[in-house]
């Protein structure tokens, strides 16, 4: 008996112990889980070169990629790319966004202009946008008009289509509370169209931006004297991998935190939001 | 009054879901409308509501015609539908956003307090349970004060319990300021409860087929067997439609005379 009283005591003191490790758990180190996988492989490489297994030649070890980038942000030189690179996007992301916004929602409020204009817009986006490249420089010149105006393309389409095609699935019972309100045109558009188009428009939005991020190499690699495109195509002409990837390594990171600042900005716009969050999430 | 003159509706695939519909339902009646499926219920409720257009016939509130939504009218239908992205409170004050912010805020918190949700003025639609967002409907519904309110099966979609409490709220609510309500509803037992009148639907095309007066006092008890009586008068009247071999035209006092 007095076996048993003990067992349970100590289980509750061994409970309450994961729970309060659990909760420490929860606070610092879910985030980190992120990155164990990406600084283990470091890690591995860098091992294995200082080792002697790989002379690291074509793939420099993380720690001689770390030196070129700061290397290159000693010369100043690194800021300058990253501002034209960012500029790049922001203006091509911008007019896009703008652009892929009003066609999408024109396209999916009236439905003669859906008719009207869907079929070409399908039929321009079924062109692999880099094909517009020659076009564009030709046209706009090679400077940044025709840098932008191909990151604008590939950032127009995903949005259009998807501000479209959230307007065209809006729950037609709730169109019907606002009609039984008596909300004229603009009311109906303010106070629910939009609400309910905003959760598919954000995910546009940052599907967009990952499609401008992709469009600026390409615009870079095509005659450019400056940008992060640029210091990938000079390191491949003067065999300098430690530049390539670290100018790779910059791309993650601005990627990564453009798409994040969209999801932080957007988010207390969300919040009412009842969606599926996978088991471990809270 | 809320008067129905020869209401029918083809649609435009060429259904006729309902034929010269005609009653009058004077300003305070509680009316339920019953009958088997496709028998048109619900086409003539959303014209009613001014959402679809009766292709024939005419709606009147007091002489107004109703061809578009009108402020005398208010819906409940059979989900909440609420707006997720608004508040408790934002959603029940949704009718009034003419109203100054302060004037509004009163009348939805008495609203809340009204319907028992003073504590979830700022939860988010996701967080109530069904019966709790069907309050909210039904308080949305009446903050603008209708003198009509049209309930589509409203608790057709609760458990048990949860039904008999709203519909016992339901009867609270109107006694506050006694509006017209007509509702549709498939439940023998919740259109006895409630109504004043029952009127019986039949199907292919919609038409009336009975109307039997309740003649109950209030409140009504549920195992009375008075209110037994009426119940099984509706569910054999409600027979009688479904059975195509009677006709059309059979009065109401053959009908009323069965017991």
């Amino acid at each position: 008996m007095a076996m048993t009283l003990d067992t349970t005591a100590l289980d509750a003191t061994e409970t309450r112990a994961t729970s309060v490790s659990n909760k420490r758990w929860q606070r610092f180190a879910r985030p980190a889980l992120g990155v164990v996988l990406p600084l283990t492989l470091a890690l591995a490489w860098e091992l294995a070169v200082w080792s002697g297994w790989s002379n690291g030649r074509l793939v420099p070890p993380p720690s001689r990629v770390f030196a070129t980038i700061m290397e290159l942000a000693r010369s100043g030189e690194l800021w300058r790319h990253i501002t034209t690179t960012l500029m790049r996007v922001g203006a091509g992301f911008g007019l896009g966004v703008i652009a892929g916004t009003l066609l999408g929602a024109i396209s999916g409020y009236w439905g003669i202009a859906r008719r009207l204009l869907d079929p070409t817009v399908q039929a321009l986006r079924a062109i692999p946008s880099i094909a517009w490249v020659p076009l564009f420089i030709l046209w706009l010149g090679i400077f940044e008009t025709s840098k932008v105006a191909l990151i604008a393309v590939g950032v127009f389409f995903p949005v259009y289509l998807g501000v479209m095609g959230a307007i065209l699935s809006v729950d037609r019972k709730i169109v019907e509370v606002g009609r039984t309100f008596r909300l004229s045109g603009p009311a109906m558009i303010r106070r629910i169209l939009l609400p309910a188009v905003l959760p598919a428009y954000v995910v546009a939005l940052r599907v967009g931006l990952g499609l401008g991020w992709m469009f600026v190499v390409a615009a870079e690699f095509m005659g450019a004297s400056e940008g992060l495109g640029y210091l990938l195509i000079d390191g491949q002409q003067l065999g300098k991998p430690a530049q390539i990837l670290a100018a790779i390594t910059i791309f993650a990171l601005l990627g990564k935190t453009t798409d994040w600042l969209i999801e932080l900005v957007t988010a207390p716009l969300l919040r009412w939001q009842d969606a599926f969050r996978p088991s471990g999430e809270t | 009054m809320l008067a129905l003159d020869k209401v029918g509706k083809t649609y435009p695939n060429g259904v006729h879901a309902l034929e010269r519909f005609t009653a009058q339902i004077p300003q305070g009646e509680i009316v339920a409308i019953i009958g088997g499926s496709g028998c048109g219920k619900s086409t003539l409720l959303r014209a009613v509501a001014g959402l679809d257009r009766a292709s024939t016939g005419s709606i009147r509130i007091d002489n107004i015609d109703i061809s578009a939504p009108h402020e005398k009218i208010g819906i409940i239908f059979q989900e909440p539908r609420l707006l997720p992205w608004l508040t408790v409170a934002d959603n029940i004050g949704f009718g009034l956003s003419e109203l100054p912010v302060a004037a509004r805020r009163e009348k939805v918190a008495q609203a809340l307090a009204r319907v028992g949700l003073s504590d979830k003025a700022q939860a988010w639609p996701r967080e109530l349970s069904g019966g709790q967002a069907q309050r909210v409907a039904i308080a949305r519904a009446l903050v603008p004060q209708p003198e009509v309110l049209l309930l589509d099966e409203p608790f057709s979609a609760l458990d048990a319990f949860t039904r008999r409490d709203l519909q016992d709220h339901l009867l609270d609510l109107w006694a506050d300021t006694r509006p017209t309500l007509v509702l549709v509803t498939h439940d023998v037992d919740e259109a006895v409860v409630l109504a004043d009148r029952v009127l019986v639907m039949r199907p292919r095309p919609g038409r009336l087929f009975a109307e039997i007066d309740v003649g109950l006092a209030r409140p009504r008890d549920r195992a009375s067997p008075l209110f037994d009586a009426v119940k099984r008068r509706v569910l054999t009247t409600l027979d009688r439609s479904l059975d195509r071999d009677v006709p059309d035209s059979a009065p109401a006092e053959t009908v009323g005379a069965w017991w």
